[in-house]
């Protein structure tokens, strides 16, 4: 019975990814830990095929796993956005010149005469190829950067990446929720206000409009607020539990201790000499913050409704990311060239086997994460369109 | 359960209290209506009970108001939220999280349930609202009865023993209120919550309630009792104990069931009389005969209408004509294929449930929404390719929020600007303002004016113009009777001078007074066109209380009853 046929069929049923719902969601903070991990990788390559290939899996996912909702719109405005840097960077580099020495000229742009204060800026002059190069992929590592941050956005809720906080930073995390709220809200009242003008037979366009719609906008903006304050307050919100002054103070010292630890340990990170203290640090401080955010929940009398769990397509998803930048590290570390492609002189990018084949890792939730909702059904639609046929 | 000693409330900067000498006590387990005119204090009443006033709003309570045994003065809002849910005039006001599910649950979260309780309670409310199918639709999409539900729901998760409401059907189309209102009755049966709630639309809910508040005057003290004894002293009371006090029913009927029992006598008597087959008004001799007494003036209307602009055009040529209209949005389709000509002193009422477009249909009319297929004109133009100012003399529409409308912090302000926009003489829109507004001085500011008196402001101001044709977008949401009167008066007299009104309205007693011709749109498109008798009273949902009383005979409000006894005698 338990043939090799069995298992891999019920292999295939585990892999096969199920409808997202309430109770199998994944937590916005896997999605995140993903995307940091591409980005993490992308920051340590400035080899354009392996760039591209960190957009290529990160646009996949976000095509497959993306839902209907307002802020899974969000990546077309991420990619516009890589791109704007990417010109805005082979701009600057044409007009104020590289460091880059290079010897093939593309063309030469009359320069600008500076005075003796300002030595080693320069404004016109020659553009090189190899100059060229270099300041595209650097635009294009940042334009990765972006691009992975823009799928984390929109394919994690933001609401509930706020919900995950702990505790203690609850009620920013509410109060960060409905200023997200307000946001659309007050869009919404400037488009209704602006159609109103038109029943008095004012222009609706223009910048008088709006300076005129202002007052009213902000006037329903403020009311609003209050209507949430006093429905906040009447449902319970704000509720504390007593705490005893030495539990506030520990509590107090860990979390600032802990950020100040955060914060010294990146910088160390991302130094290029501070790695080797960095990471302890980084981590001590976490560990401190952490505690000090539990002490701090303890003020807080609130419980969590369902929240996302943990689960193992979680881990894996989150696992991927780590995957692919853990890779890229180690990759960096062994060959540098591969990773790097050289400018001075000019060399064709080549692509490195075992790093590109660690980025397509990250394709992992595109298998893992559940479906959502309306891409399954369209999927089942076709699937049983192709059955009929 | 709730217990007022003596309470009153005074707000800072006020000369006089805003409620003064409450002493009452509603019961446990009883549905309690809150009713009176507008600005006596019901929302202020209501806000006692949850803390709210003075904890939230500022004011001096003096008296004692407490909950279950909680002193209201010593627990802040939040400290009662286990005991008291609140839910207010706006429903989107009151929502804290996006989704139907955790909006649910955020009461209880705050209070600190365990988890496994906080589910059971999601699970069980999510049944006992009907709201299974929308737990994970965000809140922003759902309609005005799915979110006041959503809104009642959010307060009930935490077991309160006290629900006060605000207004809890006032936005809402026929259906959806009842919908509203059965759930309540649920919970007051089944549960035994005790339901404190004040609402205009007495028509909907005095034959629910176990007992009536009244608070007949600002600062005056307030009359508890059966609801058929104080609706027989108070000053507002639906049409059906109108009706009664009419035929002097005693004891007074509160349902249109109880006074369908009594009325064989009142239907033998009325028999002699024909209803009028439209509204009484000035304005039936100005409305265009076949509009009026065409059989089935739904298709004939508008193939009148149609026919009547190649043939004769005249005084009674079509205002507006709508053909085919179609207006999407994104990939939803407000309006498919409406057809409607509005002819010069025809008052159309433009019913159907929430979302059925209607808003979109009056948008479409003044050119705040541009038709994706067929065609409007209005005064023979296409509204949305017309430049607003030579617009607004043809179109004027008063929009669902009449604040919309008002820029200005004056009274007088607003109406000197009113007159520059519509090109009209000096103090045009002031002396429209004194006629509908009598007794507003020209240094008050908008927002300081009542809901009925803001909605007159803002009919004087689209009226300063002249348009012949005059939009009106839910016009009584939030009027009282007495306000509602005056807009019927108002609107009478408008049409009686050749004023072609569409207004689009849930309120099925208004489009009874006031419409000669009801449409009802459902899903974008017109379902229904005709004379208001014939359209409202086959109609179980869109059928006024007068109706339902004296089917089959065709009498639609009390005052065409009232005009034919009084005839008779």
């Amino acid at each position: 019975m338990t043939s090799a046929p069995g298992t891999a069929r019920l292999l295939r049923r585990a892999l096969h990814a199920p409808e997202a719902g309430r109770s199998n969601a994944l937590p916005a903070g896997a999605w995140w830990l993903w995307a940091l991990g591409l980005a993490t990788a992308a920051s340590r390559t400035t080899n354009p095929l392996l760039l591209g290939l960190l957009v290529g899996v990160a646009g996949y996912v976000v095509a497959a796993r993306r839902t209907d909702a307002p802020w899974a719109r969000s990546y077309g405005a991420f990619i516009k956005l890589g791109l704007f840097v990417v010109a805005l960077r082979l701009v600057f580099s044409v007009f104020l010149g590289s460091q880059i020495p290079g010897s093939h000229t593309v063309f030469t742009l009359p320069e600008v005469p500076m005075p003796d204060w300002a030595q080693g800026v320069r404004i016109g002059g020659r553009v090189t190829a190899e100059q060229l190069v270099f300041s595209l992929y650097d635009g294009m590592k940042l334009a990765t950067l972006l691009i992975c941050v823009g799928a984390a956005n929109s394919l994690a809720n933001p609401a509930r990446l706020l919900k995950s906080l702990p505790g203690a930073l609850y009620e920013v995390g509410v109060a960060v929720v409905v200023a997200m709220t307000f946001a659309p809200n007050m869009v919404a009242d400037v488009v209704r206000l602006r159609t109103a003008r038109r029943l008095r037979g004012r222009l609706t366009g223009g910048v008088k409009a709006v300076a005129q719609i202002g007052l009213p906008v902000l006037e329903g903006a403020l009311e609003r607020s209050v209507a949430v304050a006093a429905s906040m307050d009447a449902r319970g919100y704000g509720r504390t539990a007593q705490v005893p002054p030495a539990v506030r103070h520990t509590t107090n010292v860990l979390t600032l201790g802990g950020l100040l630890g955060v914060c010294a340990g990146t910088y160390g990170l991302l130094a290029a000499q501070g790695a080797v203290y960095g990471l302890p640090v980084l981590l001590a401080g976490l560990v401190a913050a952490m505690a000090g955010l539990r002490l701090g929940g303890r003020r807080s009398v609130r419980t969590r409704y369902r929240p996302d769990r943990w689960g193992v397509r979680a881990w894996l998803v989150a696992g991927s990311g780590a995957v692919v930048a853990a890779a890229m590290i180690w990759a960096g570390s062994l060959d540098p060239e591969a990773l790097h492609p050289g400018v001075v002189p000019l060399t064709a990018p080549v692509l490195p086997l075992w790093p590109a084949a660690a980025v397509l890792v990250g394709l992992a939730p595109a298998l893992v994460a559940p479906v959502p909702p309306t891409a399954l059904g369209l999927e089942e639609h076709d699937h049983r369109g192709k059955e009929q046929a | 359960m709730i217990r007022f000693e003596q309470v009153s409330v005074r707000y800072d900067g006020t000369d006089r209290p805003t409620l003064s000498g409450v002493d009452l006590a509603v019961p446990e387990g009883e549905l309690v209506l809150l009713v009176g005119p507008s600005g006596v204090g019901k929302s202020t009443l209501l806000g006692t009970v949850s803390g709210l006033v003075p904890h939230f709003t500022g004011g001096v309570l003096s008296g004692r108001v407490t909950v279950g045994g909680r002193d209201t003065r010593t627990h802040k809002p939040r400290e009662l939220a286990d005991l008291v849910g609140t839910v207010g005039q706006d429903p989107l006001a009151h929502f804290v999280t996006d989704t139907v599910e955790d909006e649910l649950a955020y009461g209880m979260e705050s209070l600190g349930l365990a988890p496994d309780v906080m589910r059971r309670r999601v699970e069980e409310t999510l049944d006992l609202l009907g709201l299974a199918e929308l737990r994970d639709r965000p809140i922003a999409t759902l309609s005005g009865g799915q979110q006041q539900r959503v809104a009642i729901g959010s307060v009930l998760t935490p077991h309160p023993k006290v629900l006060v409401l605000d207004e809890p059907t006032s936005a809402l189309d026929p259906a959806a209120a009842e919908e509203v209102l059965a759930v309540l009755q649920r919970l007051v049966h089944d549960l035994g919550t005790t339901v404190l709630m004040a609402e205009h639309r007495l028509e909907r809910v005095v034959q629910y309630a176990d007992q009536v508040v009244l608070l007949p005057a600002p600062g005056a003290a307030p009359v508890m009792g059966a609801p058929a004894e104080i609706m027989a002293v108070s000053p507002v009371r639906p049409p059906v104990a109108e009706l009664g006090l009419l035929a002097g029913w005693d004891p007074l009927p509160l349902s249109v069931r109880d006074a369908r029992r009594g009325a064989g006598e009142l239907r033998e008597r009325l028999a002699s009389a024909s209803p009028p087959g439209s509204p009484v008004s000035a304005g039936v001799s100005v409305v265009p005969a076949p509009m009026s007494g065409g059989p089935r003036p739904g298709r004939l209307a508008r193939l009148l209408g149609r026919t009547k602009a190649a043939e004769t055009p005249g005084p009674a040529d079509p205002i507006s004509r709508v053909e085919s209209l179609g207006v999407r949005r994104g990939r939803i389709e407000a309006l498919r294929r409406v057809t409607l000509t509005v002819a010069p002193g025809e008052t159309v009422a433009l019913m159907g449930r929430n979302g059925a477009g209607k808003s979109t249909l009056l948008g479409a009319l003044v050119g705040m929404v541009e038709p994706t297929s067929g065609s409007v004109r209005v005064g023979g133009l296409a509204p949305a390719r017309t430049d607003p100012r030579a617009m607004i003399r043809r179109v004027g529409l008063v929009p669902q929020e009449p604040r919309d409308l008002l820029y200005a912090d004056t009274v007088a302000a607003e109406c000197a600007a009113a007159d520059r926009d519509a090109g009209a003489a000096e103090g045009t829109c002031r002396a429209l303002v004194t006629e509908l507004l009598p007794g507003v001085e020209d240094g008050t500011h908008p927002r300081d004016l009542s809901e009925g008196q803001r909605l007159a402001l803002a009919l004087a101001l689209v009226l300063t113009a002249r348009p012949p044709l005059l939009l009106l977008d839910e016009p009584t949401r939030g009027l009282d009777y007495a306000a509602k009167g005056r807009l019927v008066g108002v609107l009478r007299s408008l049409a009686a001078e050749g004023h072609a009104i569409v207004l689009a309205t849930h309120d099925v007693e208004l489009a009874a007074e006031l419409a000669h011709r009801v449409v009802i749109l459902a899903d974008g498109e017109v379902v229904a066109d005709g004379p208001t008798g014939r359209v409202v009273v086959s109609s179980p949902a869109f059928a006024p209380q007068t109706a339902k009383i004296l089917t089959p005979q065709e009498w639609l409000t009390v005052s065409q009853v009232r005009a034919a006894l009084e005839a008779g005698a």
